[in-house]
Order: C-alpha cells, then sequence, then structure tokens
C-alpha cells in the first residue's frame, strides 16, 4: 500500500442513487461530486477513500510521473480568444501543471458529428497543434470516430496527457494547515462568461475575451520562488473558484475565509454577473490556478507571479483556518461575511 | 458599478450599523419582517445578519414567487411542454423547481425542449425563430415583473404572434402581507417593504398597514446601505411609538408608482378570484389570469391542463416559517428529508426561498463538517 | 421578483422608440423602454433594469440626497432628524 491510502477524507461517505444522468453530473459541483464519489470512485479504486484529483502521480518501474485525463465539450467551438482545439491542449496541461507536473505527451482522441465542415475540422487541428507547440508538447497518438448528425455538437475531444514531475514542488491536500494563504493567479470567471456571451442565448454583448493559455510558466515560477511551501493547486474550471475549494476544504477539513474585496474580477465579468444575478466565484475559468502557500513563502509566491507575464493580476485572496470546517466562508471590509458552497450544478441565472 | 457601489461603502456601512447599535432598546427584542425574495437574498449575501445587535430578529416574508408556486402548477406547466413541438421558456429560476415527476431541467434530460430565457421578449424572440414550434412562457413574479409580461402579450397581440402563448402564475403581495397580518400567531414590530414591486404599485398599497394594523413599514433598496438605512428608519420610528410608510429607496420608486406599468397591468390581466400559495393556502384575489381578449395566447385556454393539487407533507411547517413563528431550523424537516437539493416544501425550493437562503448561507458558519451537503 | 440592476442607456431605436441598449460596466443587452413610455428616458439616462424591461429611471439627485444623509449619521442629531424625516411623501414625487 503506498502512502497516498492513508488519507482518509473527511465527512461521510457519499452514495449515488440518483436514476439517471442530468446535466448536473457534469458540471463540476455538488452532483459531479456525488456521481464520482458515489458511483466511479468504489467501483474504480476499492475501498481506499483517496482525494480525487485532476492528475495521478504514479509509478511505474520505479520511475515517477503524471497522468491526467479530460475532455472538452464545449460550444460554441470558437470562442473571443479561444476555441475548443486550444483549449484540450492548454487544459490538459493546466491540469498536470497544477498537481506539480510538466506536461510531456498528450494522445487525442474525436468524438465527430457527421456533417461537420472540413474547413472547421482542420482548423481545430491547426489550432492544437499550434498550442502544444507553445506549450512544448508532443502529441503522439490518439483515435478518431464519426457519430450521427445531431450528436457531439460538431465534436468532442478528449485527451490524455503523461508529463515528468516539477522539482521543489509536491501538492498534496494533508499538508495544508491554518494560516495558508489563498493565492489566485488571476481575474475570475472571465472564460465562463466568454462562452455564455458567445453562446448567444442571453442576448448580451459584451468586450470580454479570455485567452486560453497554458500556466506552466506561471507554476514554474511559484515553484521555483516558493516550492517547498506550495501545498496544494488547482485550477477551478467548471464551478469556478468556490467549488475547487469547496472540494479542497472537505479533503483537508479545515476552513477557508475569502476577502471578497481582494477577489479581483473584471468589470465585464461583473456587470454580466450583476445582470444574471450569477455569482463570479461559481463561474469556469481557464487559464488560472489556485495555489495554497505557507505564510513564510505566501509573498514570494505572489511576487514571482506578478512578475511572470500573465500573472500581473495574481492576489492573496485568503486563508486557511480551522473553522468554518469543512466549508468556504467569504467576508467583506464591513465585517459582513456568507458560505459559498459548491453549486449542485451549472450556475443559473435568475430574475429574483 | 455606479448607484451600486457608493451603496456598498464599508465606512457609511460601519456608520450605519453603528448607528442601529446605538438606536436599539436592549431591553427590548424586535422583529421585523423583509417581504421580498430579493432583500432576503442581499441580506444573507451581504452578511447583513452579522451587523446586526442580537436582539434584532429579521424574518423571512413570503415574497418569493417561485417558493409560493404550487407543484400542481409546475406540473401543469411541464404538461403542456410534454406536447409535441411545445417550446418550454422560463427564468433560470423556475428550472430547478421540482414538479411531482421532476424539474424542468430534468426533463430536459429526458428529451423535452426547455429554454432558459432573461426576459419574456426573448421568447417572443423564440417564437419567430421557431415557426413550426409553439413557445410556452412560464410567466411568475410579483407586480415587478407582471408588467413585462402583460406588454410582451400586448406585442404578441400586435403582432399578430400565432405560437406563443403564456402560462401565467403572477401572484401580488399586499395580499401576501395580509395573510401574514391576518395570523392569529403573528409577532411582528414592522416590515421592510419590497423596493422593486414598489416601483410598480407605489407606496400607498401599504398604507393600511400603518393605519389599520399600525406597524411601521420602510420601501426598501437592496443594496447593504438601503437595508441598514431602512433598519434604522424603523427604529426610530419604533422608538417614538410612530407607524408610517416611508419610502427608503426614492432614487428609484416614485411614491404613486408607475402608471404606465399598471395600465399595461390592467389592460391584460385581471384578477382570479383566488389562488393556491404553496405555505399560505388559498388566498382570493391575490393573482392575476389573462383576460379573454388575449386568451389566443392564454396557455390555459390553448391547453389542457391537469389542474391537480399536490399538497405538501403535513411534517413540512413552511407555513409557519413564512408567518414568523418558527426559524428556518426549528422545522423537523430542515436539513434531514429537507434540503435545497432535496426541497420538501415551499421554501427550500428557490435559492431565496427562507430555508434554502439559511441553509446555504448560514447555518454552516458556526458548525463542523456535516452530512448534509454530500447525501444524495 | 426582485433582481434589478442600474444600467446607463446607450442607444435608442430610431426606428423604434421602446427599444433600446443598455449598458453595465461594458455589457451591453437590448431593452425595453415601453413601461416607461409616461417619462421616456433620453440617451444617457440611468434606468432600472427587470428581465430586459426598464423599470423605473434612477434620479442621481435623489441618490446623493441618500449619500449625504447617510454620511451624516452618527455624527450629530440633527443627522438623526434628517434620517427621521427623509422617505416622508412630500408631496412631490416626481424625481430630480
Amino acid at each position: 500500500m503506498s502512502d497516498e491510502t492513508k488519507l482518509e477524507v473527511r465527512g461521510p461517505i457519499v452514495k449515488f442513487r440518483e436514476p439517471q444522468i442530468e446535466m448536473a453530473h457534469g458540471a463540476g459541483g455538488k452532483a459531479s461530486r456525488r456521481l464520482v464519489e458515489g458511483l466511479f470512485a468504489p467501483l474504480l479504486f476499492g475501498s481506499q477513500r483517496q482525494p480525487l484529483n485532476d492528475a495521478a502521480h504514479v509509478s511505474i518501474d520505479g520511475a515517477r510521473m503524471a497522468i491526467t485525463a479530460d475532455s472538452f465539450v464545449v460550444k460554441p467551438l470558437v470562442f473571443p480568444g479561444g476555441s475548443i482545439g486550444e483549449l484540450a491542449v492548454n487544459g490538459t496541461v493546466n491540469d498536470l501543471a497544477v498537481s506539480g507536473a510538466r506536461a510531456e505527451i498528450m494522445v487525442v482522441t474525436f468524438v465527430l458529428e457527421a456533417g461537420l465542415s472540413t474547413v472547421t475540422l482542420q482548423a481545430q487541428i491547426q489550432a492544437m497543434a499550434d498550442a502544444a507547440q507553445k506549450a512544448n508538447v508532443r502529441i503522439v497518438g490518439g483515435d478518431t470516430k464519426v457519430v450521427e448528425h445531431g450528436k457531439a455538437d460538431g465534436m468532442y475531444i478528449t485527451t490524455t496527457g503523461i508529463g515528468g514531475l516539477l522539482d521543489g514542488i509536491e501538492v498534496d491536500a494533508r499538508s495544508v494547515h491554518p494560516g495558508d494563504c489563498i493565492l489566485l493567479s488571476g481575474p475570475v470567471g472571465d472564460h465562463g462568461i466568454t462562452i455564455l456571451l458567445a453562446r448567444g442565448d442571453l442576448d448580451l454583448e459584451g468586450d470580454l475575451q479570455w485567452d486560453t493559455r497554458s500556466i506552466l510558466p506561471l507554476v514554474d515560477a511559484v515553484a521555483r520562488a516558493a516550492g517547498s511551501g506550495v501545498r496544494w493547486m488547482r485550477d477551478p474550471t467548471r464551478g469556478g473558484v468556490a467549488t475547487s475549494l469547496n472540494e479542497l476544504a472537505r479533503d483537508c477539513g479545515m476552513g477557508m475565509v475569502l476577502f471578497e474585496d481582494a477577489i479581483p474580477v473584471r468589470d465585464g465579468v461583473r456587470g454580466a454577473c450583476e445582470l444574471l444575478g450569477l455569482d463570479p466565484l461559481h463561474i469556469a475559468n481557464e487559464g488560472q490556478f489556485l495555489a495554497i502557500v505557507s505564510p513564510e513563502l505566501a509573498n514570494a509566491a505572489l511576487t514571482a507571479l506578478q512578475s511572470t507575464p500573465g500573472g500581473e493580476e495574481a492576489r492573496i485572496i485568503g486563508e486557511i483556518r480551522d473553522e468554518p470546517a469543512g466549508a468556504v466562508l467569504v467576508t467583506t471590509l464591513y465585517g459582513g461575511s456568507r458560505i459559498v458552497d459548491m453549486l449542485v450544478g451549472d450556475p443559473l441565472p435568475r430574475i429574483c | 458599478m455606479k448607484y451600486v457601489d457608493e451603496f456598498r461603502k464599508p465606512e457609511l456601512i460601519r456608520k450605519a450599523a453603528a448607528e442601529i447599535r446605538r438606536l436599539v432598546d436592549p431591553q427590548r427584542h424586535y422583529r421585523i419582517m423583509e417581504v421580498c425574495g430579493g432583500h432576503t437574498h442581499a441580506i444573507y449575501r451581504f452578511g447583513l445578519k452579522d451587523l446586526l445587535p442580537s436582539n434584532i430578529d429579521l424574518i423571512h416574508g413570503p415574497g418569493c414567487p417561485v417558493c409560493v408556486l404550487p407543484m400542481g402548477r409546475v406540473d401543469d406547466a411541464l404538461s403542456i411542454a410534454a406536447q409535441e413541438d411545445v417550446i418550454f421558456a422560463a427564468f433560470g429560476d423556475m428550472m430547478r423547481i421540482p414538479g411531482t415527476q421532476g424539474s424542468p431541467l430534468e426533463h430536459k434530460a429526458r428529451g423535452m425542449d426547455v429554454r432558459i430565457v432573461y426576459s419574456p421578449s426573448d421568447a417572443i424572440k423564440l417564437a419567430k425563430a421557431n415557426p413550426d414550434k409553439h413557445v410556452m412562457f412560464f410567466a411568475i413574479g410579483f407586480e415587478t415583473t407582471a408588467p413585462s409580461t402583460a406588454l410582451t402579450l400586448v406585442r404578441a397581440k400586435t403582432e399578430k404572434l400565432r405560437n406563443f402563448s403564456v402560462f401565467c402564475n403572477h401572484v401580488m403581495i399586499v395580499p401576501a402581507i395580509r395573510a401574514i397580518l391576518d395570523s392569529p400567531d403573528m409577532r411582528l414590530d414592522g416590515f421592510i417593504g419590497p423596493g422593486h414591486v414598489s416601483t410598480v404599485i407605489g407606496c400607498r398599497p401599504y398604507e393600511w398597514i400603518a393605519k389599520n394594523e399600525g406597524k411601521p413599514i420602510v420601501v426598501s433598496g437592496f443594496e447593504p446601505l438601503d437595508l441598514l438605512q431602512s433598519t434604522v428608519m424603523l427604529l426610530m420610528q419604533l422608538q417614538k411609538k410612530e407607524a408610517k410608510v416611508e419610502n427608503q429607496y426614492a432614487r428609484v420608486v416614485p411614491w404613486e408608482g408607475n402608471r404606465a406599468a399598471l395600465r399595461v397591468m390592467a389592460e391584460v390581466f385581471e384578477l382570479r378570484p383566488y389562488f393556491e400559495w404553496r405555505g399560505l393556502g388559498f388566498i382570493s384575489q391575490s393573482a392575476l389570469r389573462i383576460k379573454p381578449a388575449y386568451e389566443e395566447w392564454d396557455a390555459e385556454q390553448r391547453f389542457k391542463v391537469p389542474g391537480i393539487r399536490v399538497t405538501d407533507p403535513k411534517a413540512a411547517q413552511c407555513g409557519e416559517v413564512l408567518k414568523g413563528v418558527l426559524k428556518p431550523a426549528q422545522c423537523k424537516l430542515f436539513g434531514n428529508e429537507c434540503t435545497p437539493e432535496n426541497p420538501v416544501g415551499a421554501l427550500m425550493v428557490s435559492s431565496e426561498g427562507s430555508c434554502a437562503a439559511y441553509y446555504n448561507y448560514e447555518h454552516r458558519k458556526h458548525n463542523r463538517l456535516t452530512s448534509l451537503s454530500l447525501s444524495a | 421578483m426582485c433582481l434589478a440592476i442600474p444600467g446607463r442607456i446607450v442607444e435608442i431605436d430610431v426606428q423604434n422608440s421602446s427599444s433600446a441598449i443598455v449598458d453595465v460596466i461594458g455589457t451591453r443587452r437590448r431593452i425595453d423602454l415601453g413601461l416607461l413610455e409616461d417619462d421616456k428616458p433620453l440617451v444617457g439616462d440611468w434606468v432600472l433594469i427587470h428581465v430586459g424591461f426598464a423599470m423605473s429611471k434612477i434620479s442621481e439627485a435623489d441618490a446623493l440626497e441618500q449619500l449625504r444623509i447617510l454620511e451624516m449619521l452618527g455624527e450629530s442629531d440633527a443627522a438623526l432628524q434628517e434620517v427621521q424625516g427623509y422617505g416622508l411623501h412630500s408631496g412631490d414625487d416626481t424625481p430630480a
């Protein structure tokens, strides 16, 4: 038995009792967690209760490496600042990066909808090739299937990435302590709101554009400046910062306190969220990451981020505390506070 | 954000909170009801309860139109949408509200054409974009939202749009307040009045609360400073044993309301003789239906609906929580059988219902990790 | 029933004076001005938006007045007198 199995995830055993799969199960929130912890984990991982991360660090014949898998079902395929092809590469690289690894190789599978135009497909493959070159990742294999018209929203992409471990950094929810600082690499919600506006269903227009990117240079900078103080990292994709931190809170049994005024939010995101009644903390991000860093090294990590291109807007947004155990609290400058939980499914606009 | 950020200034909030502490009589326990679900949401979102002294109790009132919608009406709407070539269009608020066979989103997962719209005018756009389908707009809301539905129906009629109808569940705030005040268990000192409803109906409709019931009511905005200032104004009235209607939200609420909005409502809607409110029971003259002149756009006229009443389990104490007799956590089902993910009663179905808001934002502040949020 | 946001009118449709574009710190949406036909707003006016309809014009004067009173809280009894009187119907409710 390896070290990993010694960790006990706090909290009760989750059971999955729902009779069918709903959209909520893919949204990254509570429903997703129930599905993974209550159905997949017992069957796939047996009785070991481990924190379920995006990437796993494994040993094969004594060589340590990291491996991750991801799927990309974004609609529309192309949006201001990016596309599904770029996202597929950068998302995979980023999953590995926040586990403390450098992506080296990827395999990619495509599920293509019959009727997808070759021009569109070619553009996405080119986008993947460009993103892979920029991120120093080799795509070494893959698979393609075609499904009937009406399925696959044009195309679905799934990836598997493998990489080597970064020096001097080891992330583990167990090592999080009260007093540790919560760092965020940049403004929240850009990606999710960009996608929402690009879908056109809600008839909002904005100038928002979010360029998908590899966060490896930023993670590298943090590792070099403060590696020994980095406890945990996560890229807060679906479900947003709130979901990632709630997952951490459950995994380490501690509380997180966020300072609302310290959380960077662009006007374009804020305006759309206020109009639709959404909380920026629940909106998906791509190309950002959270890092929990010891108090002694937090400023070094922050400075490193802010001095790296793309990390200028990084902030310390909160800290780990004993209470409220297992939950995330947001406080304001004037002394008010509220719990922010992970959502059940995708955030829904509201009028009430 | 202009007209928002100024009313969230920390120094002013601290001043207002200090003023409240200065004004309260430490021997007295104040019970103030904020009627509107939007206020409930704001109070929790801004953590305002942390700023109030412990002898002020904010009771959440019945102004959550999603919460008070009987489950049978959700079933009715879904039965219309189950018909061929019907698109079910509704606000995001409605999407997770359970009917007896599941919520709109769950129906969508099973193949029903369900769309989220931000505005009733988006529903008309959907109808124009899908001429071979029928778009049914599930209209909910108090008087804030009713005029927009009304104007949308006027436009649909003017443009002779044939493939569009509205399933109307608009309800009215004053009858709900009356039901609260008529309750024998009620012990309230004053009201924080609904701010956005009042942009339509004005402040006059609340005068009977002050004159006949002797309770002060302050119509309030939704920013932290608005709610705190309204509390100051209420405390001052109570201190002087006064009972008046005051308009704290004057920058937006005209005393006489919005006559154009009231006109269009009168053109399109009439009062239902009675309507069932989940948690409160039947209330007469409390809800709107579409007038015969617009019956072609009335989903209840164009389609047959089952109209089956679905009652909540007796164990659900929503009525008492709604009236302020019980706190959410005092209901036996709270947090066990009844959670936001598996709501049993009215006040858990919407995120701003008293029980859901308390559950989501508050009650875990002081607890250790519980089993509540993880169990299926 | 209550989510309504202040926004600034940046464009009114020439062919349809009920149709306007409103801006909320950079996010824009087409809204309906039909409920304000008794007091039509102009480009540059601020309105309260709910479900894609303008519900009311926002009075800058009233907003500033309110903030002034809030600033005075805790400073003197004069402020209290002001707050006490504030919000009662003066008989003249046209926004400045």
